[in-house]
């Protein structure tokens, strides 16, 4: 038992980093699902985070309170932003999300109360890692039974063929809506988390680079269900820990690692469980996600 | 005045060299490179090395361009060849171009440190004429030369050679130019070789340009390429080159009007625009939702 307490000690950032990617993986799994590329989630984490740290900092607001404003400012950036975009597809919708995620970066470096290129610091850190884990099961949960639910095949239909799945009656627009904003929500939960988890932010942590890595967790993990991303979290976050002791080469191997695996299941760490399923969607012919 | 247009003809040249080389890649394949800016970087990286042997910068910048090219010939084969044979979806040569970015970024970090390295001193032509007033000096005069050769260069190159004609092909349909009897290996190892070569120029005259090239030079025009893409036309070369001259000239107008730290907004911000407005951009033809 004390073994296991050392354990947690030790790993204890790592092991809330761990939680924090699979939930922003799952935030971007819902546009992938829906057959949609946004990068848009790093930036709506942001928002989250410096709108609920600016609240326990500034106002004094009780920390729940705060990580549910941040998270509601980011779904309502989410949604007229969401309005304009998805006129766009595939790559055009990519990049104008990571517009999007550039001209905030640029915003909060220019905006004096959110301490600019310094950022803020002392954070009051009140993100215990059950907050974060029961977080991560209830947006998992949510989810699993939003994908089996008739918004679920919604997005399937999309995904798979947006014009046929308009033809049955679906409103396409909407649906693919509902997954940004949902997932702006996601990302921003995790943004307020992430936030009172590390005593200081800055505008640099949710940039391209954090947009890339969260899109790379959802794809590496797969797709097809939510554990995809899940794992792909958790593959990743873990192993720069685990590969500490080789220091300089350690970029190295995790990107051979990374190709390896893409080539390898280039649908995702999941797909590789599930065997079956991969079986018959070779028999249908059909196009799997992403 | 002059003074400030010049140097926006010049960034505006290495804009336009970085991102002719997304541009094709991504128009023959579909694919955007990730792995591009660590190119770039590599580029500047192998011309130090090179001139560090006492290579002269005119040769190393050809030394650049070579090695550069086949390293993107090798990119090709470990981290998109695998997954056009497995049919893959095209995001997952994204994340495996990122792999690959990750490790070219270590290997130069491993030799050179994460730190600002300079090229030998005398290497580097360092006089500066005054012409009408304007302080021209003899380096960004070359590398805005060179850098326009190039582009010239790659759209005659593409327009009229056969090689060009067969890329063009590719782009089109990949079954219908292997039915042509078009060797679709030899054409994807082309477009390789052109693209990554062009960014290691790149990254070579930008290195020489600012003489501190580091392991993470990069980074910034990775963003300002996908800006200068979208604002041109995605895939079309005349396109990009056009974008990039907007770009830098914004920029440059931009930072005589607003404080300096929303310089980078001004790229993004004329994106978004132009997304919204004209997707298609203001060369580019194709039909917007090719994914």
């Amino acid at each position: 038992m004390e073994d296991l307490q050392a354990f947690f000690d030790a790993y204890q950032t790592t092991i809330g980093f761990i939680g924090i990617n699979a939930i922003l993986a799952l935030s971007v799994w819902l546009t992938l699902y829906t057959g949609q590329l946004t990068l848009g989630n790093a930036a709506f984490m942001g928002i989250a985070a410096y709108g609920s740290a600016l609240l326990t900092l500034k106002a004094g607001f009780p920390f729940p309170l705060a990580l549910l404003c941040g998270a509601l400012l980011a779904a309502a950036i989410s949604l007229p932003l969401g309005a304009t975009v998805f006129r766009l597809r595939g790559v055009y919708l990519a990049i104008a999300t990571l517009a999007f995620g550039e001209v905030v970066r640029v915003a909060i470096l220019a905006i004096p109360l959110t301490g600019r290129g310094q950022g803020l610091v002392g954070i009051p850190t009140k993100t215990e890692l059950w907050h974060i884990y029961v977080s991560l099961l209830v947006i998992a949960y949510v989810c699993a039974r939003l994908r089996i639910s008739s918004a679920g095949r919604a997005w399937s239909a999309i995904r798979e063929d947006e014009v046929a799945a308009a033809s049955q009656g679906i409103p396409v627009q909407r649906y693919k809506l509902a997954a940004f904003v949902l997932g702006a929500l996601i990302a921003g939960w995790a943004g307020g988390i992430a936030a009172h988890f590390n005593f200081a932010i800055q505008p640099d942590e949710y940039g391209f680079a954090r947009a890339v890595q969260i899109l790379v967790f959802a794809i590496v993990g797969g797709i097809p269900n939510v554990f995809g991303p899940i794992m792909g979290a958790i593959v990743l976050t873990g192993l720069p820990a685990v590969l500490q002791p080789l220091q300089e080469y350690r970029d190295i191997l995790q990107g051979t690692i990374l190709v390896i695996v893409i080539v390898y299941a280039p649908r995702g760490l999941a797909t590789l469980l599930d065997v079956r399923r991969a079986a018959r969607l070779r028999n249908v012919g059909a196009q799997d996600v992403a | 005045m002059a003074d400030q247009i010049y140097n926006a003809v010049f960034i505006g040249s290495i804009y336009a060299l970085f991102a002719l080389g997304f541009t094709l890649v991504f128009s023959v394949l579909d694919i955007l490179n990730l792995a591009h800016p660590a190119l770039f970087t590599l580029g500047a990286f192998v011309a130090l090395f090179a001139m560090q042997q006492g290579v002269p910068a005119a040769l190393a910048v050809v030394v650049a361009f070579l090695v550069c090219g086949v390293a993107g010939v090798l990119l090709d084969r470990v981290a998109f060849a695998p997954l056009r044979r497995r049919n893959a979806p095209p995001l997952s040569a994204m994340i495996s171009s990122i792999g690959v970015s990750l490790i070219i970024i270590r290997l130069i970090q491993l030799k050179y440190g994460p730190d600002l390295q300079a090229y030998p001193q005398g290497s580097l032509p360092a006089d500066v004429m005054t012409v009408a007033g304007l302080q021209i000096d003899t380096l960004r005069t070359v590398i805005i030369g060179l850098a326009v050769a190039l582009m010239v260069g790659l759209t005659v190159l593409v327009r009229r050679s056969r090689l060009g004609r067969e890329l063009r092909a590719l782009a089109e349909n990949p079954r219908a130019a292997r039915l042509l009897g078009i060797d679709v290996d030899r054409a994807i190892a082309a477009t390789f070789f052109l693209s990554a070569g062009l960014g290691g120029v790149a990254g070579a005259l930008y290195g020489f340009a600012t003489n501190s090239p580091f392991s993470q030079m990069g980074l910034n025009f990775e963003l300002k390429a996908f800006s200068v893409m979208i604002v041109g036309g995605m895939g079309s070369i005349p396109g990009a080159v056009l974008g990039a001259y907007l770009l830098s000239f914004g920029e440059v107008a931009s930072l005589t009007f607003l404080p300096s730290e929303l310089r980078d907004a001004f790229a993004f911000g004329l994106l978004f625009i132009v997304l919204l407005v004209r997707p298609s951009g203001i060369l580019g033809q194709r039909a917007v939702d090719r994914v």
